[in-house]
């Protein structure tokens, strides 16, 4: 991996900086900004009232974007685990081909374009509701909205496991294919030769894409915002609430700071995750 | 059917020599028939199901671009037309304006982060940094974090230097954010290119800057393009900054959007979502030329 051997290092470094100094600038400065508002009172002491009126508040968004999120991230893994798998171990060529055209459609679509799309599609009057009445799945009287944490959910999925499924097929597509061979000629299934063999060696993969869509969804306002703003609803919309209609930037990133608490959960199971692979 | 299974059956001595996805495990004969038909027609119904779920939005997305008229209950539009794209493309509508914009931003952007993400990707590939993971980690907290107070607070900033309201401005916004997936890619292009072919370079008389210009870069070359076209897509959909940080003056395709849907406007906001996909499609078409799976299995590591 590593081309200098000497010393060198502040090279490295100098290339790096102008990066890091991007984001220190426009980013971490901002986010400094943040926290101090968050626990500075109306006297400019230190102060947790923020953080107790957002609990008092917003507690229930607040276990909502963590279940919504999670429960996201989780069926966003079981698709990429499952379209990746059948487009390395498919036997089908023909299903593979189609597979593989197909899944990749929502890939680039951004959140917000997807938001005005699930708005149309998952309303009561939307093609959703038509078609499983169309076929007879559900009576005209038993169509109702989705637009609720499940529209929230459906966006997320259908806009994020494409991604992770690209990370996940590309890993795949690139193990030695002996083991996944051998196994197959002894006779295992294909689940326990995805499970068994495939799955190890690409968990790396599968965890920054996971990790990535986790955070990403987390910080997402136009998604939320365009399916369901009413209480109980994502985080990120109360912050834009409190902003532009109360003008509480105190709440407002007492509120962020929690949700970067969520994150910073995240980073510790990846960073955990990875040193424990480098470990072996 | 048949001969097709003899054939498989026959072939069936050489499996392990065969590539995959030809192989097959050929079950005895008789049983064999039905439970592939049922196979097939099983993996038939699921695409069918996904085809659905993955169309079956921008299928409702297109009716309403194309809608008329569209009232419940009626399952599709009363009546087709092209009204309202002629109000979008209207010389004086704002639609044509707030896509120039977009795009301008979106090139500007995808210069700022490939010209300091390129060197900080090769630094995090192939120096020795101490703190790389933690240099990564940091790379990863813009979108790690909820943004909006980040903008919030940034446009404040930005009012009192004056780069509120301006493609500057929201330049250095994009920028910020686009970075993780630039430095993020572009370290896993150079950690997939061979360090064997730098070390011949280096060995035969190259400099280091040679080396780099004439080996390295272009071997990371499509992974660098995808990243660039990344950060294009990233910052031509980006929402929530432009929002805080470009108001008064900066009005994006993305923003021009969401006004419209929230005003009830569903025709404007569906064919404006046209003109944002356009070039999400296109990419999503092409990316694997780009990003191979050398370089999708470097990504993290």
């Amino acid at each position: 991996m590593t081309i200098d051997s000497g010393g060198a290092g502040w090279r490295g470094y100098a290339l790096v900086a102008p990066a890091l100094s991007v984001i220190a600038l426009f980013f971490a400065l901002p986010l400094a900004l943040s926290a101090v508002l968050a626990f500075r009172g109306k006297d400019g002491g230190f102060t947790l009232e923020h953080f107790a009126k957002s609990w008092d508040l917003y507690r229930t968004d607040l276990w909502f974007t963590v279940w919504i999120v999670l429960l996201s991230t989780v069926l966003i893994g079981l698709v990429a685990i499952l379209i990746a798998g059948y487009l390395t171990l498919g036997e089908n060529p023909r299903a593979v081909a189609i597979l593989r055209w197909l899944y990749r459609w929502p890939l680039f679509i951004p959140f917000i374009v997807t938001g005005q799309i699930m708005r149309t599609f998952l309303a009561k009057n939307g093609m959703l509701n038509h078609v499983l009445i169309g076929s007879g799945l559900i009576e005209p009287l038993a169509a109702q909205s989705v637009l609720d944490w499940r529209g929230i959910v459906v966006a997320f999925v259908w806009k994020q496991a494409p991604f992770v499924t690209l990370l996940l097929a590309g890993a795949m597509a690139s193990l030695e294919t002996q083991h996944i061979e051998a196994a197959r000629n002894l006779g295992a299934p294909r689940w326990r030769v995805l499970v068994d063999i495939v799955l190890p060696q690409v968990r790396g993969t599968l965890l920054v894409g996971l990790v990535l869509s986790f955070v990403t969804m987390l910080s997402v306002l136009s998604v939320p915002l365009m399916i369901n703003p009413n209480s109980p609803t994502m985080i990120t919309v109360d912050v834009a609430y409190r902003i532009n209609t109360h003008g509480d930037y105190a709440v407002a990133n007492a509120l962020c700071l929690i949700s970067l608490l969520v994150a910073a959960a995240a980073a510790w199971f990846y960073l955990r995750q990875s040193s424990r692979q480098l470990a072996r | 059917m048949k001969t097709n299974a003899v054939a498989m059956s026959a072939a069936a001595p050489q499996r392990g020599v065969r590539p995959r996805g030809l192989e097959r495990r050929t079950p005895p004969f008789g049983t064999d028939s039905v439970a592939r038909w049922s196979r097939t027609l099983g993996i038939g119904v699921l695409l069918a199901l996904l085809a659905f779920v993955i169309f079956g939005p921008l299928a409702n997305l297109f009716l309403w671009a194309f809608a008329e008229k569209w009232y419940f209950p009626n399952k599709l539009p009363q009546e087709f037309g092209l009204t309202f794209w002629g109000r979008v493309f209207a010389p004086r509508g704002n639609a044509l304006a707030s896509l120039g914009t977009s795009v301008w931003i979106a090139i500007l952007t995808v210069a700022l982060s490939l010209a300091i993400a390129i060197p900080a990707g090769y630094a995090l590939a192939r120096l020795r940094l101490r703190w790389r993971a933690l240099i990564l980690l940091a790379f990863l907290l813009p979108q790690a974090v909820p943004n909006l107070p980040v903008y919030v607070n940034i446009a404040r900033v930005f009012y009192q230097i004056g780069l509120a309201g301006t493609v500057t401005g929201v330049v250095l916004v994009h920028a910020s954010h686009g970075l993780v997936l630039a430095v993020w890619i572009a370290s896993a292009a150079f950690a997939s290119v061979d360090v064997s072919l730098e070390e011949a370079a280096r060995n035969i008389g190259a400099s280091p800057w040679t080396c780099f210009r004439t080996i390295t870069l272009p071997l990371a070359a499509p992974g660098l393009i995808a990243s660039a076209i990344f950060v294009f897509l990233e910052s031509l959909d980006e929402f929530t900054g432009t929002y805080f940080v470009g108001v008064p003056d900066v009005t994006t395709l993305p923003l021009l959007m969401f006004n419209a849907s929230m005003g009830g406007n569903y025709q404007i906001a569906s064919i404006t979502a046209l003109l944002l996909l356009v070039p999400s499609i296109a990419f999503m078409l092409v990316v694997e030329r780009f990003l191979k799976a050398d370089v999708l299995a470097m990504v993290g590591r």
